[in-house]
């Protein structure tokens, strides 16, 4: 009796804690409302058959508690009953399924019109490429990396000398623009993830993932790794600004590239100073890790102390 | 073989007499389930106060200054593979299913008593060597409980000198037990079973640890075989999983291996281990709702498909864990299809769970309580599971909260609901003793509710996007105020729910001695177990005449029977009319049982 009771209690708060509870999603700031919405029929669907399961168990359990005298009925099977059953939960099933799959057609395909970033992500920072006016990423790889050439783009390859290097600073995207994002990491996996996005998807080492968002809404919005990758795991975080067309065209003329990267004393006499420091100091790569191996308190002997990379791979 | 055991009436004398063979190193599929049990429940424990401390990091931060980062995740890691490998699934195979499998078949013993006693100590071995990393320079690894390369075997990572190597060596050694086990139940269950148990007789309970066993003998070796060769990269630098990379600023010496092929082989092992666990708990609750219900399982062939379809189907379904991972995307297509299908068999067994219920004659035990809530339990968990097997659906959810909170509500909650009614349930059998009713209702509704307050809301923080395996929350933008307000709420109610867990572990104890007398047969069940010549059973189980079995083990509320139950043992009787008893092909005899019935023979029923 207790229990049907609070059986019946459980739905009732389930349900208005869905409607009135102050968590819900994180407003939106992307094209993929279709998400939401496919989200939402399967919330739909699958609460209706909760609450439908849990009343029906606390009426049963009501109904049919034992009392004095009571005799259980006698029913093995009931093959229509249970083929019905499987009917319709086929039904559910599919009404949930068909829209998750046909936004996932749409959401491993970027529009031709899309542009494209790359994302890199190493323990525990976040850096940034855009192609240059060719539209085009160089390609890349770990091999490359030297002190000037953070990212590894292959210095050979002409498509990479205008990609806009972005190091230790806020990603900038154009409003209203689709954009695809290559995802290479460097050292371990991460995940990008911007909530309000809604999208996001892992950084694997070794090779280039990517998906596909449109941001539709002004405003500035963190980047946070949503793979573990260690220690700094929670602290690995950048920005992604959404600009008007005027405020990012701004932006990106104020951005070095990998030209001017690799060959530090190319840079313009006339290149504002701040940009000109950044330049210079990306070249510090390890500083990031080292500060968030330094929060991590002394029992961490990590970077650098290690340094020589020994006992990495072959003790 | 069945005719073998038949004729075995010196089996009572074999029994060991020394102190040190009968309850150390014993042969007794009982005694080896019992330590199974005690060592798995130990475990447990230290996993739940992993638990307490990561709760409190995320409820208070700050607050206990030894969990920095590092301990965090080391906690979190240990935390996970404890409750999943050497509590759950050591509990349920080697616990209930050696203490029930011979029990619930009619056999003596399992068909080879040494390597089951060997099993147990090669699992007590594994978990000392788990436990050891703690020990060790570096503590034990903090790579998650997934232990995904390249981050599991670098620096960065805590545990990435020791703690990784004696994890990966705990899950080689626990596989080898478990093999040594599995074959034991698979076996015992194929070639032991009593006269007249057919495969279509067997308890559900046997069933599910039979199809997980099965599963499990097909899925460890994949983890063991991926176990080694991660060992293999962290200690002689093969590149199975690790390409060209640069750690901490420095390049290393791997190249040309893949961190996906890792989460493929960890999850064609992980996704059948979600169900490696499930089965059994759902063998088993199918099994206490009927007795509690005093009513046959609804639907029992659909039951036992399910289990089988269930079992089959889990094999294809792993890459859903995979959907954001960065495998070709073309994949989600197929795992979703496969794991969306999953769902059908699995509600099947929800819909005849709830049915047993209907028109049942419904006994409030404890044992009935935790079944019940099982069910609720476990269909918001398997609800919230098509939200993430919905590839698209998944992507704003995976790595959240809600993921969390759904593992933990459909594999965490749903089957300690089912083990702890199971002990309840079983516990008179393997004492004597009744465990302490007062002491069970507390335990119960604490657990129930407070695990409801727990997961139900942390859904919601998946929801806004919380991220999991985060050490702190402070200062993200997105997550307002209101969301370390629930997460301190939470860890207030997970500290209930841990300490409420200390009085089930006294009330284990308190009820040894002085716990209400049970009787062979408390709660006037059917199936074999309950109808040994001792309570608790001696070695050997039968003494000297080997159970036969007439019916199958869900004849409750029979029509013109005197009593509300029939045990499986006994001859059918002259008003059993033939309708009633579709399922069941035996003939109902007038007379007294004659010695050597025309039972159905093994051939053809796999």
């Amino acid at each position: 009796m207790v229990l049907a009771i609070v059986l019946v209690l459980i739905v009732l708060i389930t349900v208005l804690f869905t409607f009135y509870s102050p968590w819900w999603f994180t407003p939106l700031a992307s094209n993929w409302g279709t998400i939401d919405d496919a989200l939402i029929i399967t919330f739909a669907i699958t609460g209706f058959v909760f609450v439908a399961v849990t009343l029906f168990m606390a009426l049963a359990i009501f109904k049919f508690r034992h009392v004095e005298g009571r005799k259980a009925a006698f029913e093995p099977e009931n093959k229509k009953l249970e083929w019905w059953l499987i009917g319709v939960t086929t039904i559910g099933i599919a009404g949930m399924l068909a829209p998750g799959l046909i936004v996932w057609a749409d959401y491993v395909k970027p529009p031709p019109n899309a542009g494209v970033f790359e994302a890199v992500g190493q323990q525990w920072s976040w850096s940034f490429r855009l192609p240059g006016k060719d539209g085009k990423l160089g390609r890349a790889a770990v091999r490359f990396i030297t002190d000037d050439n953070i990212l590894g783009v292959d210095p050979r390859d002409a498509n990479g000398l205008d990609d806009l290097i972005i190091d230790g600073d806020d990603l900038h995207l154009l409003l209203n623009q689709p954009v695809k994002a290559n995802l290479r990491s460097l050292d371990v996996l991460h995940d990008f993830y911007v909530p309000q996005f809604r999208a996001k998807m892992d950084l694997v080492p070794g090779m280039v993932t990517y998906f596909w968002f449109t941001p539709t809404l002004p405003g500035s919005y963190e980047i946070l790794c949503a793979e573990l990758c260690g220690l700094g795991h929670s602290d690995m975080r950048s920005l992604v600004v959404v600009d008007e067309p005027g405020d990012y065209q701004a932006w990106l003329s104020e951005q070095i590239t990998f030209a001017e990267m690799i060959a530090p004393e190319d840079v313009p006499e006339d290149m504002p100073e701040e940009v000109a420091e950044e330049a210079v100091e990306s070249e510090q790569q390890p500083e990031v890790a080292d500060e968030v191996a330094l929060n991590v308190g002394p029992s961490t002997a990590l970077s650098a102390e290690l340094s020589t990379g020994e006992g990495t791979t072959n003790d | 073989m069945t005719e073998d055991n038949a004729t075995d009436t010196e089996a009572e004398d074999h029994g060991p007499t020394t102190f040190l063979t009968k309850y150390v190193w014993s042969q007794d599929h009982k005694v080896i389930a019992i330590q199974y049990g005690l060592t798995a429940i130990a475990i447990g424990l230290v996993a739940l106060v992993l638990s307490w401390l990561m709760r409190m990091q995320l409820g208070f931060p700050g607050a206990l200054e030894f969990v920095d980062q590092e301990a965090y995740y080391q906690y979190a890691t240990m935390h996970g593979m404890i409750m999943v490998i050497y509590l759950l699934t050591a509990i349920f195979l080697g616990g209930f299913g050696n203490y029930l499998i011979p029990l619930m078949v009619g056999a003596r013993d399992m068909v080879f008593p040494y390597l089951n006693m060997l099993s147990y100590w090669v699992y007590l071995i594994a978990v000392l060597v788990l436990v050891s990393s703690f020990f060790v320079p570096g503590g034990p690894t903090g790579a998650g409980w997934t232990l995904y390369p390249p981050q599991s075997i670098l620096e960065g990572t805590p545990g990435y000198d020791w703690g990784i190597i004696l994890m990966l060596t705990s899950l080689v050694i626990f596989i080898i037990a478990f093999t040594m086990g599995g074959l034991n139940y698979v076996t015992t269950i194929l070639q032991a079973r009593a006269r007249g148990m057919t495969l279509m007789r067997m308890p559900l309970t046997v069933w599910g640890i039979f199809v997980a066993t099965f599963m499990g003998l097909l899925a460890f070796p994949v983890l063991f075989v991926s176990g080694v060769m991660l060992l293999l990269d962290r200690v002689i630098g093969t590149s199975f999983f690790v390409p060209e990379i640069i750690s901490m600023g420095e390049p290393l010496a791997y190249g040309g291996g893949s961190p996906l092929l890792f989460q493929h082989l960890f999850w064609f092992f992980g996704h059948p281990e979600v169900y490696i666990v499930a089965l059994p708990a759902f063998g088993i609750v199918s099994d206490l709702l009927s007795i509690h219900a005093r009513k046959n399982i609804f639907g029992y062939r659909m039951m036992v498909w399910a289990l089988i379809g269930i079992g089959a189907l889990s094999f294809i379904v792993w890459a859903h864990h995979m959907y954001v991972s960065g495998m070709d995307p073309a994949f989600g297509f197929f795992f979703a299809v496969t794991t969306l299908i999953i769902a059908v068999p699995t509600a099947i067994k929800v819909y005849n769970w709830v049915l047993t219920l209907w028109r049942g004659d419904i006994h409030l035990t404890i044992p009935m309580l935790f079944s019940i809530s099982f069910v609720l339990t476990f269909v918001f968990g398997g609800l919230t599971g098509l939200f993430l097997g919905n590839v698209v659906v998944d992507v704003p959810l995976s790595d959240t909260y809600f993921v969390v909170a759904h593992f933990h509500m459909v594999m965490g909650v749903a089957p300690i609901m089912v083990v702890f009614g199971a002990i309840y349930h079983w516990y008179p059998k393997m004492t004597g003793r009744m465990l302490n009713g007062p002491m069970g209702q507390i335990h119960f509704w604490v657990t129930f509710l407070g695990t409801y307050a727990i997961y139900f809301p942390m859904h919601y923080l998946g929801f806004v996007g919380v991220p999991r395996r985060y050490y702190g929350y402070e200062d993200i933008e997105f997550i307002p105020q209101s969301v370390h307000d629930l997460n301190a709420a939470i860890t207030v109610a997970a500290l209930f729910v841990g300490v409420v867990q200390l009085l089930f572990l006294y009330n284990l104890v308190w009820s040894l001695k002085r716990g209400e007398l049970a009787g062979g047969n408390p709660w006037r069940a059917t199936s074999l177990e309950w109808q040994t010549p001792n309570t608790p059973p001696v070695h050997g189980n039968w003494g000297k005449n080997m159970p036969q079995v007439h019916r199958w083990a869900y004849d409750f509320s029979v029509p013109g029977a005197d009593k509300d139950f029939m045990p499986q043992n006994m001859p059918r009787q002259s008003f059993e009319a033939a309708d009633v008893h579709k399922l069941d092909p035996d003939p109902p005899t007038a007379g007294p049982p004659s010695d050597d019935p025309a039972l159905p023979p093994r051939e053809g029923e796999a």
